[in-house]
């Protein structure tokens, strides 16, 4: 293939808009929608006793009042999303809960009203009576299970899972040195700038129903709504508009007003909206993070691994829709770059009584890195060996691949990584980070990791010249900031020999590709990217075939460049894309547009019909591409800070990261994933954490006391690549999304230690937790 | 997250802020909303009336007076932290208004109603106490002066009575030397304990319920700073000493 | 109050806060609601020319004042304004949904600071909170901006 578009720093095609204000947040679209609002459950546990919507229904304004009572299926649970052989106690919840709560934001009651402000207006006349339960929450109390989450799931447990990989008692037995640690991670929030928003319009005279939802996933939400309302999908668009972030709680579906909603507004026969507020947001929406973990390392005097053992507890909150998939990425990606012969891990997906758990960028990565670079630096630490040593001592070889590292993988395979080089992110990071700066106080971190990116089961892609030349192309999976509408089109643009300006992505809105996934698990680029490819090709190959009776010529001797098919070695002999589209479709009737060329009397004679056996109008294609397997992207971060003994103010002064994601579609499109996902690390690993109190109430819902970090918290960030090219997809592309944030709190972890020689076993940290580890020690 | 209902007025002059005060229960006065509107939007505050005092003219007025600068009831945080006159004479309000959120937030919060918001984190406070600075209060009944020592009372609470506007704070020159250090968790957030060193005298802010002057030979003496999630009393007490050392060792 | 330059009289219902009358009365939906706390800075127009938070603010205290928002900056059809330019060329957003905020901020920020030193881009662009870009492609957008406008 040709590589013009493909690698350049393509500037982004979907700016302008934004950037003037004509950007399409599902919040944006009114339309006359009715507004909502919920009544969410104050408690993190507790029996309703009774629920009292009269006077909130009689309220001027207000035009209707849900309860469980009064939905057709508010008697069912909704979906359980990933099914697992071992999720033995799987729970979702109701659409509305009518007769126990188990988390304090747990949606009661649906408001519909003229606006907002009325709908909380009568939210606050709703009474709910609720007896308080004994409340689980931390993943340790739900280990000891003095309550219970769910009166029928015995210990709390949800789900266990045993692998092992070699044999790992054996291995103990025989080696000179064994460690146990115990490592802890706390909770977190992807906070996304845009909450979630749902907007929903129903035909009745085309019995239609559209759908724009701030998801991650529009073609599974368009599944779920034709399956409830029976309406065939044709009848059902889901559309993705501009969402503003995902970070993984937009995957989540379905969360209740993504069914109350477009439910809403059959029933009243005018639009209907629900726009989330920051304050709900902080309990309504999908959390992630809380493991606890118990290690035994066995290693010799040179400090290589010998085996592990990590048995841990995942927080998995009040339900379990999104399955085990949590626990399943960090127990396989613990071993991360390291060879590790002998492997035993075994996880309890726990229940406790705070917000559902499902992925947020990094998935069950960032506590695996953490658990394997915090058991290193402790083997060095006890060996005396340095930290980059013990390190390369351990590394899986860049001759090593494919490494079979033999434990589950979230796809149903097992961890194969594909490519690499390892050994080399580890010197070029070193280098990059340069010696040690002057002065107290300082310390070095680094961490070194992989990523499995890509998942399948699938993504496609359709791509069409118009009869002007301009190609439209469109994929399933929505954007929430990844510049789609940029790196599609550079794909597209090199197979097509156009312009990348030329060309016009749709991404995420079922009415223009119906089949897909979904934008998760920095899947973006393998899934969509190589089905945008595959069906560019196809397109390419159909416009060879008709011009080459045009040009006479053999398809093989043509050639698509600067927007025609042209002879290879003959450029001035050739036609534009557009003459070829408009001869891929016979017409009867010239409409324009250069159409004529394509009618009865004008077109080229050949022998037989004018569409032949097996071919198709119009110059278009559909692809899909589904991976064999996932690619494994890999990085090396190393910093340098500074930690002031006396205040435990943390100074980062020195970032840097090399990163492997294969081939680069676009370095400033990486660059940019890259710096936010390592600034939403440095977040959660030293200003960002969910904090629970004794009684399952979230202490710091507002972003006043949840601590997002502004610019003056986050240093700049230097960043460096290598391309070791994936050997399972024509593009060699791995995934890079969630890259940037998965080391940052075994860097910050590491550099911490090393600053104040105390030990850090837990993320994440903060002033306060340092000064009390400090006055410790 | 929207405000409830309430009854909103938008009196011309001080008098008339000040007999809607007098005569209405249940009023709160709005000047820059920049505490005020986030409560009302988390519905943690419902006042039955809203007493808007930005339309009156002739109310924001920077000057100085007695040595010191006064500084009116609609000025701008902004506007003070740009002006001439308060950076030669009082700068250390300059410095403490460029801990005070955001220039963003600066724009529009006001300078006075910081004060009578009394927040004990808020840095402004602990500057009018430090200075030994005072308000100047106004109702139907008539003018008085309160100084900052009698003037915060508790968390959120001032000596103002409810019929009363702040009409006026009064911050005396800051001599030299003169300092405002805080820890705070982000740049612009409340601190979790600052000091305001203003010549010999120490006023301490975030670590009791109002701001309070301080020894700065036993600055932690005394204090029973209250718990939060991001500092623990001995924590706070640990940064106010540690703080104070600096302000005194410059 | 008069909005990018046409006037409009002020919504009745006086709890209306800024922000949504200029989002969903007028439809002027660039200007985006991330927190109406006044936290994340995604709602932030100018009013007489300074930046100011419009979930903080309600619309009825805007009469008599000037309003502009991002649709206000660059009119359709006219080239964009130096800073919105900046964030396009250096690549400063990605979900594009606290840009608009970032935007008024900075015109905010270079009226102050034509020339904005390093600390001052940070002090600057602090009090708008971006979950995408980490802030670096941000803080380069606003020396370029500084660049454009001279």
């Amino acid at each position: 293939m040709t590589t013009r578009w493909f690698g350049a720093p393509v500037q982004r095609l979907e700016d302008e808009r934004l950037l003037r204000g004509k950007g399409r947040f599902t919040d944006d679209i009114g339309e006359g929608a009715l507004e909502c609002c919920f009544v969410r459950s104050p408690y993190a546990h507790a029996r309703i006793t009774s629920i009292d919507v009269g006077a909130a229904r009689v309220m001027p304004g207000v035009v209707a009042v849900y309860t469980a009572a009064d939905l057709p299926f508010g008697g069912v649970d909704l979906p359980l999303l990933i099914p697992h052989p071992n999720l033995t106690q799987g729970r979702t919840q109701r659409c509305l809960a009518s007769e126990r709560v188990r988390y304090a934001g747990e949606a009661v009651v649906f408001v519909v009203a003229e606006d907002r402000y009325l709908a909380e207006d009568a939210a606050e006349l709703v009474q709910v009576e609720y007896e308080p339960l004994p409340v689980v929450i931390t993943p340790e109390a739900a280990e000891r299970a003095e309550h219970l989450v769910h009166d029928d799931v015995p210990g709390n447990v949800a789900a266990e899972m045993l692998q092992e990989v070699g044999d790992v008692d054996a291995a103990m037995a025989k080696a000179p040195h064994r460690k146990q640690l115990r490592l802890r991670y706390e909770r977190g929030a992807a906070s996304p700038m845009e909450g979630r928003a749902v907007w929903a319009r129903w035909s009745q005279s085309e019995r239609k129903l559209t759908v724009y939802d701030s998801t991650q996933s529009p073609t599974s939400i368009r599944g779920g709504l034709a399956v409830l309302f029976g309406l065939p999908e044709s009848n059902v668009e889901v559309i993705a508009p501009d969402v503003g972030g995902g970070f993984g709680p937009k995957i989540m579906l379905f969360y209740p007003d993504e069914l109350l909603v477009p439910y809403a507004a059959m029933q009243l026969g005018r639009p209907v909206k629900w726009t989330e507020d920051r304050q709900e947001h902080f309990t309504a929406v999908n959390q992630e993070r809380g493991q606890v973990h118990e290690v035994e390392v066995a290693f010799d005097d040179e400090g290589r691994v010998l085996a592990l053992s990590d048995d841990f507890i995942h927080d998995g909150g009040a339900y379990t829709p999104y399955g085990i998939i949590l626990p399943i990425i960090s127990a396989a990606q613990i071993p991360g770059p390291y060879r590790l012969p002998n492997y035993r891990v075994r996880f309890r997906d726990m229940y406790t009584n705070a917000t559902p758990t499902s992925p947020y960028r990094g998935a069950g990565r960032p506590h695996a890195c953490f658990v394997m670079e915090r058991t290193l630096d402790s083997i060095a630490q006890e060996l005396k060996l340095d930290r980059v040593e013990i390190r390369r001592r351990n590394l899986i070889q860049a001759d090593e691949f494919p490494y079979e590292v033999g434990v589950a993988w979230q796809d149903g395979n097992t961890v194969v990584y594909d490519s690499g080089n390892y050994p080399e992110l580890l010197d070029r990071a070193l280098a990059k980070l340069g010696p040690k700066p002057e002065g107290d106080s300082i310390g070095m971190g680094l961490a070194i990791y992989v990523e499995g990116t890509g998942v399948g089961p699938y993504e496609g892609a359709h791509v069409q010249v118009l009869v002007s030349g301009k190609v439209v192309a469109a994929t399933g999976i929505p954007s929430q900031g990844q510049a789609h509408a940029t790196v599609w089109a550079q794909v597209v643009a090199d197979e097509l020999g156009v312009d990348v300006k030329d060309v016009e992505v749709s991404s995420g809105d079922t009415r223009r590709f119906p089949w897909g996934v979904g934008t998760f698990a920095s899947r973006g680029a393998v899934t969509a990217g190589n089905a945008m490819y595959v069906a560019a090709r196809m397109v390419a190959d159909k416009a060879k075939a008709i011009a080459a009776d045009q040009l006479e010529a053999a398809p093989e001797d043509l050639e698509l460049v600067d927007g025609r098919v042209r002879v290879k070695g003959a450029p001035d002999k050739g036609i534009p894309l557009g003459a070829v589209a408009v001869l891929s479709n016979p017409v009867r009737y010239a409409f324009g547009g250069g159409t004529e060329a394509a009618t009865q009397f004008a077109r080229k004679a050949r022998p037989g019909p004018p569409l032949q056996d097996g071919e198709q109008p119009g110059l278009e294609a559909t692809g899909y591409y589904s991976p064999p397997g996932s690619t494994w992207a890999a990085g090396c971060h190393a910093a340098y800070v500074r930690v002031d003994p006396k205040t435990f103010r943390l100074e980062i002064l020195k970032y840097v990261v090399v990163h492997d994601c294969g081939r680069v579609i676009n370095p400033l499109v990486l660059q940019g994933q890259i710096e936010g996902g390592v600034a939403q690390g440095i977040g959660g690993a030293f200003y960002e954490r969910l904090a629970y109190d004794a009684d399952g109430q979230l202490r710091n819902a507002s972003f006043m006391e949840f601590l997002m970090p502004y610019a003056t918290e986050i240093p700049p960030i230097e960043i460096d690549h290598i391309e070791t090219p994936s050997p399972l997809n024509p593009l060699g592309v791995k995934g890079a999304g969630e890259a940037g944030v998965i080391p940052v709190g075994a860097v910050l972890a590491s550099a911490i230690e090393d600053a104040l020689h105390v030990p850090i076993t837990e993320m994440p940290q903060s002033p306060l937790k340092l000064f009390e580890a400090f006055s410790n020690s | 997250m929207k405000p409830p209902p309430f009854e909103y007025h938008a009196p011309a002059t001080v008098d008339e802020v000040c007999a809607l005060l007098g005569s209405l229960e249940d009023a709160k006065v709005l000047a820059g909303g920049q505490s005020l509107i986030p409560l009302l939007n988390f519905r943690l505050a419902r006042p039955a009336h809203l007493v808007d005092i930005n339309r009156v003219d002739g109310a924001d007025r920077i000057y100085e007076r007695d040595g010191g600068v006064a500084v009116q009831a609609l000025a701008r945080q902004a506007a003070v932290e740009d002006s001439e006159l308060v950076a030669r004479v009082c700068p250390l309000v300059v410095d403490a208004l460029r801990l005070v959120a955001h220039r963003v937030i600066r724009n529009r919060g006001t300078v006075c109603g910081s004060i009578a918001h009394a927040d004990p984190a808020s840095e402004l406070p602990a500057v009018l106490l430090a200075l030994g600075g005072h308000v100047v209060a106004r109702s139907t009944r008539g003018e008085r002066t309160i100084p900052a020592a009698e003037l915060f009372a508790g968390v959120f609470e001032t000596a103002l009575a409810q019929d009363e506007l702040l009409v006026e704070a009064w911050f005396p020159a800051s001599g030299k030397p003169s300092a405002i250090l805080e820890e705070s968790r982000r740049h612009g957030d409340f601190a979790l304990a600052g000091v305001v060193r203003a010549g010999d005298r120490l006023a301490l802010f975030g670590v009791a319920p109002t701001p309070v002057l301080a020894d700065p030979r036993d600055p932690g003496r005394g204090l029973k700073p209250s718990g939060d999630l991001e500092a623990t009393p001995d924590f706070r007490i640990h940064l106010v000493r540690a703080l104070s050392e600096k302000a005194f060792a410059a | 109050m008069r909005v990018n330059g046409v006037d409009h009289p002020v919504p009745h219902d006086a709890r209306r806060l800024l922000a949504d009358h200029l989002r969903h009365d007028l439809k002027l939906t660039g200007t985006h609601v991330g927190c109406e706390h006044g936290v994340c800075g995604c709602c932030t127009v100018l009013l007489d020319g300074a930046p100011v938070r419009s979930c903080l603010m309600l619309a009825v205290q805007a009469e008599g004042h000037d309003v502009t928002t991002i649709e206000g900056l660059a009119r359709d059809g006219k080239p964009l304004h130096p800073v919105q330019q900046a964030f396009h060329d250096a690549h400063g957003l990605q979900c594009g949904f606290c840009t608009p905020g970032f935007v008024m901020s900075v015109v905010g920020l270079l009226a102050q600071h034509p020339e904005p030193t390093a600390e001052e881009i940070d002090e600057g662009i602090a009090g708008n909170l971006c979950r995408c870009t980490g802030y670096a492609s941000i803080r380069r957008a606003v020396r370029l901006a500084a660049e454009l406008s001279r």
